[in-house]
């Protein structure tokens, strides 16, 4: 898998990313600065967490207007995959690569803690090491990360099945008390039609090593190295 | 040519600030407000000089960058 890591002024979670990336692949990703537009030969372009542009005007909403995201556009239209994370999801949103918006926190809130996610399926290439169903444990670490979209836009992306993750108890059972930012239907999580673009606010990619306190985000990315087997060296 | 752009959240999208400043402003007495929204309020200063084509490229930029349609309704005022 070949993936890379776009870099906006202020984003600070690239390297955890990196980490993450590596474990499962075996490959450092590439490091994509924001006004580069070149990603030709990349699998994986992936929108890391932190604080683009310090969240100026709406959070994402000045990174989603960088030189780079025409390219993503194109990859993402070649078939290729997209991973958005915190920030990232923010500007997968803002730059219309996902529908909805993510709102303030509706406790106004900044929410630094562990939430736990529930694997809405398992035919995608990001979800594909998980059990349906399955309770996985989460960091999340954001201010908006309330997600909201109008009713018909839910419906679809209901119907269609692109609800990725959602916030739930570790039972597994959607309660509001589990939807800490507000998010309607306790969607965390959700993914293009075609399945290659996932945007969420939680980061597994700090759960990746016992060493962070547990692995449950680990089968994310080693799902993904797992599908996106294109530079495997020839035998 | 000053262009006034007011952005602010739809009819129905939950805006907590202004939930909390409307209760600060019941624990300040003023008990006799109602909701309260929060927005947002840009000026720009704009080489154009007709109004209407002045009124024109601020609602593009509204629609491009300073207002999230999700989410936002906005209004120019050419003052």
């Amino acid at each position: 898998m070949k993936a890379g890591i776009v870099v906006f002024p202020g984003i600070n979670r690239e390297r955890d990313m990196a980490i993450a990336l590596e474990r499962a692949s075996g490959r450092k990703p590439r490091m994509i600065w924001h006004r580069e537009t070149d990603l030709q030969g990349l699998d994986l372009v992936v929108i890391p967490g932190g604080f683009s542009y310090g969240d100026y005007l709406r959070c994402g909403a000045m990174a989603a207007q960088s030189p780079v995201m025409d390219s993503i556009r194109a990859h993402a239209a070649r078939g290729g995959h997209v991973l958005g994370v915190c920030n990232g999801f923010q500007i997968m949103v803002e730059a219309q690569l996902l529908p909805g918006a993510l709102l303030r926190n509706a406790s106004l809130r900044f929410l630094s803690m562990d939430c736990h996610l529930r694997v809405e399926r398992t035919d995608t290439d990001f979800t594909a090491h998980y059990q349906r169903g399955q309770v996985i444990r989460a960091p999340m670490a954001h201010g908006d990360g309330n997600y909201f979209a109008d009713d018909a836009t839910l419906d679809r992306l209901e119907g269609e099945g692109l609800v990725a993750f959602r916030y739930v108890e570790p039972d597994g059972t959607v309660t509001p008390a589990a939807n800490r930012n507000g998010s309607v239907r306790n969607i965390a999580g959700i993914l293009s039609p075609n399945r290659r673009i996932l945007g969420l606010m939680p980061h597994p990619e700090d759960l990746v090593d016992p060493l962070m306190g547990g692995t449950d985000g680990a089968p994310l990315f080693e799902g993904l190295a797992a599908s996106l087997v294109s530079d495997r060296p020839a035998a | 040519m000053k262009a006034v752009v007011t952005v602010m959240l739809k009819p129905g999208v939950l805006d907590p600030q202004g939930k909390a400043i409307g209760q600060a402003l019941a624990h300040l007495g003023f008990a006799d407000v109602g909701e309260v929204r929060a927005g947002k309020v840009f000026e720009l200063e704009l080489a154009e000089t007709d109004p209407t084509a002045a009124k024109k490229a601020a609602e593009t930029m509204a629609r491009k960058l300073l207002a999230n349609t999700v989410i936002e309704s906005f209004r120019v005022d050419i003052p």
